[in-house]
């Protein structure tokens, strides 16, 4: 793709309508849908009406007097942005008159702004310059000596983007990008008349400012006023490839704009049908650890962890792994070796990892870090819907009437979800969320939940159910759903369950902590508000009761009929960016893609077939099942893609042993991360700029991957694993991804309509993807569920063993924040460190001030599992008796303190409940000294002498 | 906790969660859930501590690893 901006109609499309309106642009007879402004339909009639103040992301403004049109029958010149088409209309959009007038007010534009064109970062890139050009702009008879702002101060405080007030045009587009696309609010027009500037927070610097650093601003700005470093630096790109973002589950479709080999800015596409044309600080400007110094690019490899790395070929790296493997297998058996792939990868990836170790290794033991995230949601929306994913497309929170946020934080995890969901909260949908912390969602600029439910944590299942208690007790059912979409058994037996008297929100305030007049209020407006819908993250999944939660989630939609439809429906938020496809890929040791069961018959037939080899019938071990085998002695090898379990994964201590005790671990990823300081073999990963695939988000849609340039260690990932496929006697003769998602269609029935050529051809699409479906599936379960009837499944209460008491009597639960991500091993290699430079402990004031601890202090936060010391932020966004904290730096190692306590039905680790106690203290913990000193030593390279 | 000592602790939490389902059915229930999601070598590992007495084993989780057993 060359370069060029996209296309810019100036106005939003009107609301959807069927209406539509005939008018007469420049002689030409144009239809457009009823509502459309006059800007708009000459836009899509191939007419550019010259425009400062409008683009097609914002409302019409009508400021800049720019876009004026004459129209027959009209006196004046009104503006074309503001002015909608009527049936029979006569437009004209240049005149002599309008001619002078635009050139009158380009000229006052230009006699108040730098004539720097030629040295501006903007240069060639500038919709000033363009409508100066198209205006015939030629001189400017006021001058420049008047009075300007020529000299206003530059704020460079933001790392990724320079705020030049001299450049300014005060058409307000970035206000309005911040206000209307981000729902932040942290910019406004400070003045007026001539004195008018643009000023974030409180005339504060960018970075010190409320600004999240989404870039909607920098986007909408059409100078140089608000513009990217990276542009500065490097020029203007010269061509773009459309690509999906490699960070959060929403999947934000970006150009990748480059020079050369060299990546200048990623701005977000505005056909993207996740993210409509928005980002987060995270995908707009946190792609610099691509390009990063530690990117280890050779493979290595070694005989023992206590020895330095030693450079070799990957011919070599392929031949020591296979060799390794081979000998563990022939002293252990097969079912010593196995793999994790890594929700971070393509699906293509995935799949050939888990081929590998099924075809190849002849075992089952493969896992994927969706493991310790959303297993429970596999578990539970199987379990009651009959599939394993949310059941709505993101637009679908546009119709909804009431929103339940439960266990997430959008905000900062799932930021451009966010922005969406509060642009319908402004239209006046009711918000309920609930929450151990008071999250910025509760209340921020023009939002406010109608309910916060702080559920202690550990406690949402009796929440939920007495949520249902609320809804079946007060007569509140969806009788009629029920009835003709349910299993009305279980619906019954259901019920009479949570219409026990015990399970009451009188009865559960105590254990929930949530006032049951509020409990009753919030089930009472789920209920009965009109279309509702949840969403829900891994507050509700990482509990030893995840499951059952998914499931009684699940049970209150069916209850009340919110499902099937747009507005409503259960919606799991995924961590990562390909969380839901490295699950469908068939990752999980019970399953192969789809979502069916190793152990049927017909299923494995039809891979045996295909892949011409008889595959184990059993399932495999999953993730901490391996780790505890190696630590007894049982499980030997390992392959781990893209993932740093030593970081990520609960009780780091018991994961630290579990490596120890392998022979051969083999770490692919980009960075010798925390897990590679227990491996032997390094494989070099690509990024998701060197390579092509896909991924799939959060609402099941499955977007390309695009190659924007060579991978810097040799091969894409697709390839390294095929590498040692082949290495291990694998007939594998993939040229291209493409081949892989045939493969994948072929052997799946979700993805049966599904080739690279009809994504190209569609942008993205949404499982399933098959005959009943060809253009894919926006909304699951319209009319029958995947299993035909929905079923109801109790869900007792069964708490934690996770206990607090007198030696830890404080509950810790964790999360992430907005510029970091997951283990950081992206985003700390960026900038966005500036924002979270270490994991903050979060304590209620009342806490920290009986353990005589202050903001800032040094605290040693200590469970059963371990210990760790990180500086206390006090805050009263949490309960007293509850702490929070983040896992994003090694340094800390939060997961050193949390508990192996887990799902029952999944085992995903409970990362939302650990009992703690937090004291004051002067130093790291032992823990914090003995591994910065192991993992320093781990990762020493072979030095040769001269 | 030993490897030992946490699959009896699995197996019994399993075993609690279908308790609603009724002694007889929850056994059976478990027993499910032991063989679509352990890996052969776990279930060998809790058949083997069965034979051993079962020690810690609740009831209902028994009653799966004897299933287990009747079916291997």
């Amino acid at each position: 793709m060359t370069f060029g901006r996209e296309t810019d109609l100036g106005v939003k499309a009107p609301a959807a309508t069927e209406a539509t309106v005939r008018l007469t642009i420049d002689g030409s007879a144009v239809d457009v849908p009823a509502g459309t402004s006059i800007m708009r339909a000459a836009a899509l009639d191939g007419t550019a009406i010259p425009k400062l103040c409008a683009t097609d992301s914002l409302a019409a403004f009508g400021s800049c007097r720019l876009c004026l049109v004459e129209i027959d029958g009209r006196s004046g010149f009104p503006a074309s942005c503001t002015t909608p088409v009527s049936e029979g209309m006569v437009v004209r959009t240049q005149t002599p008159a309008l001619a002078r007038l635009r050139k009158g007010v380009m000229e006052l534009y230009i006699s108040d702004h730098p004539l720097d064109c030629l040295t501006c970062a903007a240069n060639g890139d500038c919709e000033l310059q363009d409508a100066a050009g198209q205006v015939g702009l030629r001189e400017v008879r006021y001058g420049y000596g008047g009075a300007n702002h020529l000299a206003a101060q530059r704020d460079d405080s933001n790392p990724y983007f320079s705020f030049d007030p001299a450049k300014c045009i005060v058409c307000s587009r970035c206000v309005r990008a911040c206000d209307e696309v981000q729902g932040t609010f942290a910019l406004t027009v400070e003045g007026r008349g001539f004195g008018s500037r643009i000023v974030a927070s409180a005339d504060e610097p960018f970075l010190e400012s409320e600004c999240v650093s989404c870039g909607a601003c920098v986007q909408a700005c059409p100078t140089a006023t608000l513009q990217e470093k990276a542009v500065a630096e490097i020029g203007v790109p010269d061509r773009s490839i459309v690509t999906t973002c490699a960070y959060c589950g929403v999947g934000c479709a970006f150009r990748a704009e480059m020079r050369g080999e060299t990546l200048v800015r990623m701005i977000p596409w505005k056909d993207g049908k996740a993210n409509h044309g928005h980002s987060c600080v995270k995908g707009r400007f946190a792609w610099g650890y691509a390009q990063h110094g530690d990117r280890i690019l050779e493979p290595m490899i070694r005989s023992r962890i206590d020895e330095p790395w030693r450079t070799v070929s990957w011919d070599a790296a392929i031949a020591h792994t296979v060799a390794e493997f081979r000998r563990i297998e022939a002293a252990h058996g097969r079912h010593a070796l196995g793999a994790i792939t890594s929700s971070r990868c393509t699906n293509e990836e995935t799949f050939l990892v888990q081929k590998l170790v099924r075809q190849g290794f002849g075992v089952n033991n493969i896992d994927t870090c969706a493991r310790v995230c959303h297993s429970p949601t596999g578990y539970g929306l199987k379990t009651t819907f009959g599939t394993s994913a949310g059941t709505q497309d993101f637009d679908s929170v546009m119709a909804a009437d009431v929103i339940v946020v439960m266990g997430a934080n959008p905000t900062d995890a799932h930021p451009v979800f966010a922005s969406r969901m509060k642009q319908r909260l402004r239209q006046g949908a009711r918000l309920i969320v609930i929450d151990p912390r008071r999250i910025d969602l509760v209340r921020s600029p023009h939002v406010e939940a109608d309910f916060h439910l702080p559920v202690r944590p550990g406690a949402n299942v009796p929440l939920l159910t007495a949520m249902a208690h609320v809804i079946v007790t007060e007569g509140l059912v969806d009788r009629t759903f029920v009835g003709e979409r349910c299993e009305i058994d279980a619906f019954e037996d259901w019920a009479a369950f949570v219409a026990a008297p015990e399970r009451s929100p009188e009865s559960t305030e105590t254990f929930t902590g949530v006032p049951a007049a509020d409990l009753r209020a919030a089930a009472r407006l789920y209920a009965t508000a009109g279309a509702a819908a949840f969403y829900y993250g891994l507050g509700v999944t990482e509990h030893t009761q995840g499951s059952s939660a998914v499931m009684a989630i699940a049970n209150l939609a069916m209850a009340t009929g919110n499902i099937g439809r747009p507005g409503v429906g259960v919606n799991p938020l995924r961590g990562q960016n390909n969380v839901q496809g490295s699950c469908d890929m068939g990752s999980f040791p019970h399953e192969l893609s789809g979502y069916r069961h190793i152990g049927d018959p017909a299923v494995r037939a039809l891979f045996e077939a295909d892949w011409g080899t008889a595959l184990d019938p059993e399932p495999g071990l999953r993730i901490p099942d391996m780790l505890d085998s190696a630590v007894e002695g049982g499980f030997k090898a390992l392959i781990v893609q893209g993932e740093d379990i030593l970081q990520s994964d609960p009780n780091t201590r018991h994961v630290a042993a579990g490596l120890a005790a392998m022979e051969c671990v083999v770490v692919h990823d980009l960075f010798l991360n925390e897990t590679a300081s227990y491996a032997h073999v390094f494989l070099p990963g690509s990024t998701f700029l060197e390579k092509d695939g896909t991924f799939i988000n959060a609402e099941r849609r499955i977007q390309r991957i695009r190659r924007a340039m060579s991978p810097k260690a040799g091969y894409a990932d697709w390839e390294a694993v095929q590498l040692l496929a082949r290495g291990f006697g694998l007939d594998w003769n993939y040229t291209h991804p493409s081949q892989i998602m045939d493969e994948i269609a072929r052997l799946t029935p979700t993805f049966a309509g599904v080739s690279y050529e009809r994504l190209d051809a569609a942008g993205s699409m949404q499982w399933p993807v098959n005959s009943e479906a060809p253009e894919g599936t926006p909304t699951m379960h319209v009319g029958a569920f995947a299993r035909g009837k929905g079923r109801f499944v109790i869900t007792d209460y069964i708490p934690t063993d996770e206990k607090t008491g007198p030696r830890f009597p404080l509950l810790l639960t964790t999360g992430r924040v907005l510029s970091q991500y997951n283990v950081g091993a992206q985003t700390r290699r960026t900038e966005n460190a500036l924002w979270h430079g270490e994991d903050l402990l979060e304590m209620h004031p009342h806490d920290a001030e009986e353990r005589g601890l202050a903001d800032g202090d040094l605290a040693r936060l200590a469970s059963r599992s371990g210990e760790t010391t990180l500086k206390v932020r006090v805050t009263d966004r949490l309960a007293p008796g509850v702490v929070y904290t983040t896992f994003h730096h090694p340094a800390t190692q939060a997961n050193v303190v949390t508990s192996e306590f887990s799902d029952w039905a999944t085992s995903c680790p409970e990362y939302k409940v650990t009992a703690v106690q937090v004291s004051p203290t002067n130093r790291r913990s032992a823990w914090q000294d003995d591994y910065q000193a192991h993992a320093k030593n781990q990762r020493r390279l072979e030095t040769t002498s001269p | 906790m030993t490897r030992d000592e946490k699959l009896i602790y699995m197996a019994n939490q399993i075993a609690r969660n279908f308790a609603y389902l009724g002694e007889s059915d929850a056994a059976a229930a478990t027993a499910d859930h032991l063989r679509n999601f352990w890996d052969p070598a776990m279930r060998r590992t809790i058949l083997a501590q069965l034979a051993a007495g079962g020690e810690g084993l609740g009831p209902t989780a028994k009653a799966a690893v004897l299933a287990l057993e009747a079916a291997a």
